[in-house]
């Protein structure tokens, strides 16, 4: 029979035509491809404007004494910059882009198991940060919390504290029904033959965060509607002056939000985990190994939250329990760590962009949990909890581990969502000038929280003053590298396509299909007879 | 580093080098051993890869090495730790109060002070309260810190070992001035100590001092933490300055009405009272709280005389 054989035209994701044209089209897609793009995109936006946020906080904290704007504007602005940049950006992070975007097509799947759910899921998103952002201009000004809402402060400021709240807790659900749809289409979507143990490793740290997103963003939601109920209605929760209990909001408050830093992570991990064997043509070290370690660290990571809270008055016993708990979930990341390394041992490197970012990603990583070592063990973090140390561990962890596993990927799989190629040597040197920067922006900050100087600070003495200038240059330079770096992927955006199905020659799924890919992936879902990485 | 300024130092700054010396050893290593890899695997230089899967005894190695060095840093930690805890019996006891955004401390003998002044080598223990948001306690030359948190009472302890002034910040964030809320302490030898403590004990040199009209209103202002919100100087702070207020005529608003009234003793002793009742104009309502806890009228008596004489 000839039909069988026979290549009809199937349109790709980008030109296919459903019942809406044009925006609408895009508006009401189910295709996961297209609503990765919705989230890219728009994930995009808030980044650069969280960026922008940054820098002006860096410019004010040049010197000592006002420079740019006032206390209050400064306190909404790290509010608002948190917020961004936790609940918009690298909470769906590389999640919600890249997983929906390759998750079916790396486990040979036509879509992930809900798909109108997966556009709620995008809808939710964007009807949370557009209330986050309302907050911003309605009621008595932008909350002035920091994105922790710490009761009773946020209890009692005047600043518009229940409009970014509930905006957070609508969030919350996109995040839960993300979590969901990737955990049900792991277990029923997978093409024949691909067993759990031939699944590519990016898809199962995206197995791991989603029962993390599933599990604990309830507790931040109910957490969320106590602190609404207890403005609105006065019921005394956590407020002391009417029975409540401050210490009661952080534990419930960091519950959640200590998985959520793995939620932030493991997906990252899992995108690096995806690069670095396909260029150094090699099979990835200690598969298993580094399954049970993403498993690990989401199992794991529910029970050390209590390391924000060494010096908030829990009790002795607890405090060395959480220490001890929180220095065990530091081997899994080690582990990763180590694999990584060991695989490229032997290999025959080809050092490309989405190479190089995953290097650097590896680098600043180790800095970021490192410094997670200081803040673990007991006696230092005493002395530098809530100090500009902490401010440099998590960027150097949400946004060295997050941020340049999110250019690695986009790096490395726009030629498959695009079709398109990007100039390398201008994209090295935007990763260059950025890495550059980053480490002027942040360490600087490790020396200031060593020698003393607390967080969340609009103004600071002068002994911190030189450490400043140096992060806040670092700010310009890493900026520049940005720019840099978006302007040249934007560019080969525009620019001509090319036959570029597999221009890496890596071995999952995705690179057997066609770029862009078709509108349900496969022409004929595939048959999978070996492991993910077989050079 | 192991400035010795406290007892606690040289724990603490133990601890830092053992866990830092090993997190660099390890940061050092593996970046090292990485680059070797990517110069000497190189595609030119190793144009086919040897497919290696993985191996048990490597993943038990680096699983036990790594374990076994979390286990000594937790150690370090916790041995840092664990003395901050218990206070001795016959520690010198201080009630440190915090709220927006300034300090009190309150000695066993009564005296109020914003600074805090303490013996040299002697143990001295904090109640830590706080009258509104959580604040937190921290010395950095000292390497302690714990939180302040409203209706409850946190501890602290710790002996001075060497003289001096020291910073003394609060690190959780407790709203506007949050970055203006620090003081000092200054660690006096015992002899020094007893002078400045007993004269500050000393009623009748009080009695003496508040003769001269405006001291004593000087000194409640002050350690009232009036002045983290008002200045003396005529600069603009999250209130209005205190700078020739009395007598003179300022817009305020008054339950959505604005008017204008002129600064006398009632209507300073009702912004003390009740200061959300008349707002002044530019200025936040709600930032300041009653002070009819903290103080009386012949406290805001004093106040007045105070004001008058800042022309
Ligand atoms: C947290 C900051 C803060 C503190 C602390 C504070 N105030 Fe105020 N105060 C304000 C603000 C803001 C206003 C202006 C708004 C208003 O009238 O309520 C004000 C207004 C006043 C006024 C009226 C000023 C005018 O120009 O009409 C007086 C008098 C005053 N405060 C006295 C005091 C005294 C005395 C203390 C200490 C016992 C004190 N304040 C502590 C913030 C503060
Ligand atoms: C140009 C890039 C950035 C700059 C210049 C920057 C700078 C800053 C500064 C100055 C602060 C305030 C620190 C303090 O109050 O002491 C801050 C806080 C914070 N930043 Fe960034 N940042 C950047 C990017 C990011 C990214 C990418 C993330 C997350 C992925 C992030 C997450 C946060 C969070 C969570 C806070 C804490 C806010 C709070 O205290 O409530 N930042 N940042
Ligand atoms: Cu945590
Ligand atoms: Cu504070």
């Amino acid at each position: 029979m000839e039909e069988q054989t026979e290549h009809k035209y199937l349109p790709n994701y980008l030109e296919y035509r459903g019942k809406y044209k044009g925006l609408a089209g895009w508006l009401t897609t189910t295709d996961h491809k297209r609503i990765g793009l919705l989230y890219f995109y728009s994930m995009m936006v808030f980044f650069l404007a969280g960026v922008v946020m940054g820098i002006l906080m860096k410019l004010e904290l040049i010197s000592p004494g006002e420079q740019i704007m006032g206390a209050q504007v400064y306190n909404g602005l790290f509010t608002l910059h948190g917020l961004t940049m936790i609940f918009l950006f690298v909470i769906p992070g590389v999640a919600a882009v890249y997983g929906n975007f390759f998750l079916p097509i790396l486990i040979g799947a036509k879509d992930v198991s809900f798909p109108r759910l997966n556009l709620m899921s995008w809808y939710l998103y964007i009807i949370g940060a557009i209330v986050v952002l309302t907050s911003q201009f309605m009621g008595d000004g932008p909350p002035d919390t920091g994105w922790t809402f710490y009761a009773p402060y946020s209890l009692k400021t005047q600043t518009n504290v229940v409009a970014a709240v509930t905006g957070a807790f609508i969030l919350g659900f996109s995040s839960i029904l993300t979590g969901l749809n990737f955990i049900v289409t792991m277990h029923r979507l997978r093409a024949p033959g691909m067993g759990w143990l031939r699944m590519p490793l990016f898809a199962w740290a995206l197995y791991g965060t989603g029962w993390i997103q599933l599990l604990a963003t309830p507790i931040v939601g109910i957490t969320f509607l106590m602190v609404i109920a207890e403005r609105l209605l006065g019921i005394g929760f956590f407020d002391p002056a009417i029975g409540g209990d401050p210490i009661l909001y952080q534990h419930l408050f960091w519950i959640y939000s200590h998985p959520a830093v793995y939620i932030m992570i493991l997906p990252a991990m899992g995108a690096i985990t995806e690069i670095i064997p396909t260029f150094a043509r090699k099979t990835i070290f200690g598969y298993t190994a580094i399954v049970i370690s993403s498993m690990a660290i989401a199992f794991v990571g529910y029970f050390v939250w209590g390391h924000h809270m060494f010096t908030s008055g829990m009790s002795s016993t607890s405090r060395w329990v959480f220490s001890l708990l929180t220095f065990l979930v530091a081997i899994p990341s080690a582990i990763k760590v180590f694999n990584w390394t060991a695989t490229l041992y032997k290999g025959s490197i080809n050092i490309k962009t989405p190479f190089l970012w995953a290097i650097c990603f590896i680098f600043v990583f180790m800095i970021g949990g490192f410094s997670g070592l200081v803040l673990g063990s007991l006696a230092t973090d005493i002395h530098v909890h809530d100090t500009a140390f902490v401010v440099a561990h998590f960027h150097y962890i949400v946004f060295g581990g997050t941020g340049f596993a999110f250019f690695a990927a986009l790096h490395y799989w726009y030629p498959k969502m695009f079709a398109k190629v990007y100039n390398p040597k201008i994209a090295n040197l935007g990763l260059f000038i950025f890495f550059v920067g980053f480490n002027l922006l942040y360490f600087p900050m490790f020396y200031l929280g060593m020698i003393g100087m607390p967080r969340r600070y609009y103004d600071y003495l002068p002994m911190f003053h030189n450490a400043n200038i140096l992060s806040t240059i670092g700010s310009w330079i890493m900026a520049t590298g940005l720019l840099i770096v978006i302007i040249n992927l934007v560019r080969a955006r525009r620019g001509t396509g090319k036959e570029v199905n597999d221009p890496w020659d890596g071995k999952t799924l995705e690179w057997t299909i066609a770029s862009p890919p078709i509108v349900e992936n496969f022409e004929e879902i595939p048959v999978v007879d070996h492991g993910p990485y077989e050079y | 580093m192991y400035s010795g300024a406290s007892n606690f130092v040289s724990a603490t700054d133990t601890a830092f080098v053992v866990v830092i010396g090993i997190s660099v050893i390890f940061l050092v290593g593996i970046t090292l051993t990485m680059l070797w890899f990517v110069y000497r695997y190189n595609k030119k230089r190793n144009p086919v890869a040897t497919q290696i899967h993985g191996s048990n005894t490597l993943e038990v190695v680096w699983t036990v090495i790594p374990t076994i060095l979390v286990l000594v840093m937790f150690f370090y930690g916790w041995a840092g730790y664990s003395p901050m805890r218990n206070a001795p019996e016959n520690a010198m006891k201080i009630r440190a109060n915090a709220r927006m955004w300034s300090w009190l401390f309150e000695y066993e003998n009564g005296i109020k002070t914003d600074t805090l002044y303490v013996p040299l080598d002697k143990a001295v223990a904090l109640d830590l309260i706080s009258l509104d948001v959580i604040h937190s306690l921290y010395i950095p030359a000292f390497r302690v810190k714990e939180d302040m948190v409203p209706g409850k009472t946190n501890k602290m302890w710790f002996i001075a070992q060497k003289a001096g002034n020291y910073e003394l910040f609060c690190t959780e964030y407790c709203g506007l001035s949050h970055s203006y809320m620090f003081t000092e302490v200054k660690v006096l030898p015992q002899p020094e100590f007893d002078v400045w403590y007993a004269r500050m004990a000393d009623t009748t040199l009080q009695k003496e001092a508040a003769k001269i009209p405006g001291v004593r209103g000087r000194q409640i202002v002050q350690t009232n933490g009036c002045l983290a919100c008002h200045s003396a100087d005529g600069s603009k702070l999250i209130g209005p300055t205190f700078k020739g207020i009395y007598g003179h005529t300022v817009v305020v608003n008054t339950d959505g009405r604005e008017r204008e009234i002129v600064v006398d003793d009632e209507y300073i002793t009702r912004s003390i009272y009740e200061p959300d009742s008349d707002v002044v104009k530019g200025y936040t309502k709600g930032m300041m709280i009653s002070y009819k806890q903290q103080l009386n009228d012949a406290d805001i008596a004093e106040i007045i005389e105070y004001l008058k004489t800042l022309k």
